[in-house]
């Protein structure tokens, strides 16, 4: 469960304190955020949007629209592996390029998803007036942010972590820098990346299903899909058509597992850096199983492994033999450095004029206090969400994980649970608040962590099921009681696990508010007051403003959350709770 | 190294090393010499062991005629030409294989052929020949990890040969291996070597075994440590295949001992025979427990308090990375005197070895504060103090003014273990917080 990094984890391999590289990410992403709202305001504000594709609540449409939506999640998965290849490598062989680039995906980290959605819809609309492919890129876009920040720090830190020697081994042997990347950066990472996308992938599952269909300027935007489905069968309040909606997605995610995930993550196996064949069980899947068996398949990798062979040894790209002169420094990389400070000085100076002339001018004082107490508010429910969680499924993550039968039945399905989007499940929880007159602003709540709660519980049963046996009976040895065994062996030893875990469910968490805090039913509206609320509110109005604002405050909430509790929480069970 | 040995041949060096320093920055300021002016030739045909403590530099002086790190100043030549970066014809075999491990055996071995543009089935060709030769065929399509170490490395030469190199450098190829193992690869070594069945014309190659240098080798190039120099270099003149049981190839051995174990006259700072020690010593890494154990060694009947050095390795089965380290601990803590190849005991380490658990704290304790200017002042530091406490970081930035991060952090745990087991002072993990209270 190592490579269990999803969203805010990566980077905190770091350093504890944040440098100024971070400060000036943090303002640099603030700017832009801002910058993209103030362009959205000064855009036509009524869209043309086209002809409308009419969406059906007939159960028959639905596998067409799980494709469509799959075909995003699938292109956006292209465009995140591009950047991570592209800019992951950058910053891993290039110190000045990580000085910038590796703050500012931290930073874009803490950004809420679908704020890059309200921010940039309007954008993408304008570049394809009169057609739905602007919604439908800004769709994608979200998923790709849900996506790439992860899989590219993860990239990064493995590229970096290649053992010496085989870099010397690659320089020895005169491998171009191509084939170093494909010889041995890329296969190296594989595995680890390859979870990352997995996992990425299913938190994805939730940002595609709420991005098909965006409000925005009091328009609604539908792209086929079945967000878009279950959108509407909650605005007709159809309880067959969400009944059905909820199969397709079990299945699509299904097949997903079993066609797509497992073979891949079977098929990794053979990168695993380990020189020693490990007793530990490999991962396997039926799927690779019969691949391996078929004859066919077996003459079509042949051939695959054939062309990926002469992709790697492209002859321009190959390495020339070293002519026999020192390499010479370059005179001008004094003016570069020199040049690249002037500019980020400029930079930087221009964010700042802009951001205050914007924030302070446009913006009177108590909108930022309000929106403040708002996020509060939001942090307190995600507090309150993580303790919850963490009483009921860490006793029973523990029960589970000891038991080595049970867990293997429990774990995949709260894997499988994680993947499945939980605002696809929001109109049951509106329903019962509905129909029971219960407070919004508290049952509204549980909905924000619906999703993201799986995440505590795997975790800790993984934790729980690699805790070393000999200690195990050592406790029992010496006759330590039930709470003595819980303080001293079991808590240290799953913390590691928990806090990983934690973190991911925290992340989903804030994501999750934009869209638990304002639900639905029909002609029933609930909305509770908090930042998530507040973000949803401004975009169905069009207030950009008021957006980037919103989506400034939270990133900048989640940032402090991050660094005075999480990032510390994660280096000491590091340093202290690692059971090696 | 003035007195370099001229070669019988008068042909011009496979590899010429002049004035090569080397240095790593750590800081913005500071710098760390890891090379000393290094001078020395390979010539055509030979065999040549560089030999030295771990951390000696020989690995990096390695590295830099290979092409892989640059000197800081002074120039590596190969065939009389300057090398700036790796260099074709020349090859190298690593410690850990560096084999790739989601490749074939025979991936592998393609792998530096692939870099040369070679077409797919002469690379092929190669491969599966070179394969043969190092004994490898029937695991062409094996993956490293179903591969024991021995075979491991097997890939690795054949990997290394397979691009027809004029030189082979070896960074501690056999030092991974068990001994049967790296028996066995040595012999099918020297067996190529000697039936020109590599065209090879040179191997060079790093080590810590005394053994397999004076087994392999035809010339020995000693190091010292820090900064990394040339101590000596001697000459192996016994005919192949050597036998370790040989009184000649004993002697030989013996003589490598005595040259790394002499001081010679250039090293000042000795008192009373015994070495004086500064603050940011480089400590070696020895607990409690191995020099006790060598002492008692030492002092055990049949003995008598004098041991060779190659017979105490032999019996402890200690190589010199780990022997070297006891030994100067001994020296520091005046337990015992090394000479010419030779430890003899002390009074004052027969006084330790002989008392009990308690009594051998209170010599130690003694000995530590006396001889370890590092434990003395963290001491003093703690005494000064108004609450007897100091964070553990403020010994070690004093630490990094003198050694690297890495080494600066080793030197003071290992100094902290000494003190904890003399009792000198006590520590919190937790906290880094070093103090004179006992835990209550």
């Amino acid at each position: 469960m190592n490579f269990l990094r999803t969203t805010f984890m990566s980077g905190y391999k770091s350093k504890a304190y944040p440098n100024y590289w971070d400060l000036i990410a943090l303002l640099l992403v603030l700017g832009v955020i801002t910058l993209l709202a103030w362009v959205a305001r000064q855009m036509a504000v009524p869209y043309q949007l086209g002809q409308a594709i009419s969406i059906s609540l007939d159960p028959n449409h639905l596998p067409g629209y799980a494709l469509r939506t799959v075909l995003r999640m699938l292109i956006a998965l292209f465009f995140s592996l591009l950047f991570t290849f592209i800019f992951a490598t950058w910053a891993a062989k290039s110190r000045r390029a990580e000085r910038i680039i590796i703050p500012f995906i931290d930073i874009l980290q803490s950004v809420p998803i679908l704020g890059f959605l309200s921010i940039t819809v309007v954008g993408f609309i304008g570049l394809f007036p009169g057609s739905l492919l602007g919604p439908e890129c800004a769709a994608i876009f979200v998923i790709f942010t849900s996506q790439a920040w992860n899989m590219a720090l993860g990239f990064y830190q493995t590229v970096r972590s290649v053992p010496t020697e085989l870099n010397e081994a690659g320089n020895m042997f005169h491998l171009s820098a191509w084939q170093r990347f494909w010889r041995i950066d890329v296969p190296f990472s594989l595995p680890g990346l390859l979870w990352n996308m997995m996992m990425s992938m299913s938190a994805g599952w939730f940002f595609v299903v709420a991005s098909e269909a965006i409000s925005v300027s009091n328009q609604q935007i539908l792209l086929p899909g079945i967000g878009s489905y279950i959108t509407l069968a909650i605005a007709s309040a159809d309880m067959r058509a969400i009944g059905y909606a909820i199969l397709t997605m079990f299945i699509v995610i299904l097949v997903y597992d079993q066609l797509l995930f497992r073979p891949l993550v079977a098929w990794a196996e053979k990168f695993k850096a380990e020189q020693v064949a490990e007793d530990t069980k490999e991962a396997r899947s039926w799927l690779i199983n019969l691949l391996h068996r078929t004859r066919f398949l077996r003459y079509l990798s042949t051939q695959l492994t054939y062309l990926f062979d002469l992709f790697v040894n492209i002859a321009f790209l190959r390495s020339k033999p070293i002519h026999s002169h020192r390499p010479r420094m370059s005179h001008y990389a004094r003016y570069i450095t020199w040049l690249w400070n002037t500019l980020l000085i400029c930079l930087i100076s221009g964010v700042l004029i802009f951001l205050y002339h914007i924030v302070f001018h446009s913006v009177p004082f108590a909108t930022i206090e309000h929106i403040f107490s708002l996020g509060l508010i939001t942090a307190l429910r995600v507090l309150v969400l993580v303790v919850v969680c963490t009483l009921i499924w860490v006793p029973i993550g523990v029960w589970v994980g000891l038991r080595s039968n049970v867990a293997h039945i429990v774990q995949p399905i709260a894997q499988f649970l994680a993947a499945f989007p939980a605002n696809l499940l929001y109109p049951l929880v509106v329903i019962l608040i509905v129909k029971y007159h219960l407070n919004i602003n508290i049952w509204v709540t549980p909905l924000m962590i619906l999703g993201a709660q799986w995440y505590i519980l795997f975790n800790v049963v993984a934790g729980a099921s690699v805790m070393p046996k000999d200690l195990l009976q050592v406790a029992d040895n010496l006759g330590l009681g039930f709470w003595l065994r819980w303080r001293r062996l079991i808590l240290p030893g799953i913390f590691p696990y928990y806090i990983t875990g934690a973190i991911t469910a925290v992340g989903g968490a804030w994501n999750a508010s934009i869209v638990a805090e304002v639900v639905t039913w029909g002609d029933h509206k609930l909305v509770a007051s908090g930042l998530g609320a507040y973000i949803t509110e401004q975009t169905l109005k069009g207030d950009f403003l008021h957006i980037a604002l919103g989506i400034g405050m939270m990133c900048v909430l989640v940032l402090i959350f991050n660094r005075l509790i999480w990032r510390p929480l994660y280096m000491l069970s590091r340093e202290r709770f690692t059971l090696d | 190294m003035q007195d370099l040995i001229q070669p019988v041949i008068a042909t011009s060096p496979l590899i010429e090393v002049v004035n090569v320093h080397k240095s790593f920055k750590k800081g913005d300021r500071q710098e760390l010499l890891v090379l000393e002016d290094i001078n020395f030739r390979m010539y055509e045909g030979e065999i040549v062991a560089i030999l030295g403590k771990s951390g000696s530099g020989k690995s990096t002086l390695l590295r830099i005629i290979a092409g892989l790190v640059q000197p800081s100043a002074g120039t590596a030549f190969y065939r009389g030409q300057p090398v700036f970066g790796p260099v074709r014809g020349i090859s190298m075999v690593f410690q850990t294989f560096a084999l790739l491990p989601w490749l074939t055996v025979l991936q592998n071995v393609e792998l530096g052929l692939e870099a040369l543009g070679i077409d797919r089935n002469e690379r092929r060709e190669r491969a599966l020949k070179a394969i043969d030769t190092i004994g490898l065929d029937g695991f062409e399509t094996a993956f490293p990890k179903e591969l024991s170490g021995g075979m491991r490395q097997r890939v690795g030469f054949a990997r290394a040969l397979v691009i027809n190199p004029d030189i082979l450098l070896m960074d501690e190829p056999f030092s991974a291996l068990d001994v049967l193992t790296a028996d066995n690869l040595k012999s099918d070594l020297l067996d190529l070597w000697q039936t020109q069945k590599t065209g090879l014309h040179g191997i060079l190659f790093v080590t810590h075994n005394i053994e397999e240098a004076a087994l392999l080798a035809d010339r020995i190039i000693v190091f010292n440590s820090n900064p990394g120099s040339i101590r000596g270099e001697l000459k192996v003149t016994l005919p192949h295949p050597r036998n370790d049981m040989d009184p000649r190839f004993r002697n030989q051995i013996d003589r490598v001992y005595t040259l790394m174990t002499t001081q010679p006259l250039a090293e000042s700072g000795m008192r009373e025979g015994h070495q004086v020690i500064d603050l940011g010593y480089r400590l070696p890494e020895a607990n409690v427990a191995e020099i006790t154990g060598l002492l008692e060694t030492l002092n055990a009947p049949e003995n008598n308090g004098k041991m060779d050095l190659p017979d105490v390795a032999d019996t402890l089965m200690l190589d010199i990375d780990e022997l070297f380290p006891l030994t100067e601990l001994l020296e520091i803590l005046h337990f015992a005197k090394v000479s010419k190849g030779d430890i003899t005991i002390t009074e004052a380490g027969k006084a330790f070895v002989e008392a009990d658990i308690l009594e051998r704290k209170k010599i130690f304790l003694l000995h530590l504060k006396k001889y370890v200017p590092l434990a003395r002042y963290i001491y003093d530091q703690l005494t000064r103090h108004p609450r007897h406490r100091a964070l553990e970081e403020n010994f070690l930035s004093l630490l990094e003014d003198y050694l690297t991060e890495k080494e600066a952090s080793r030197i003071l745990s290992t100094v902290i273990e000494w003190g904890r087991y003399a009792e000198l002072f006590a520590y919190d993990y937790n906290a880094g917080v070093l103090s004179l209270e006992n835990p209550n």
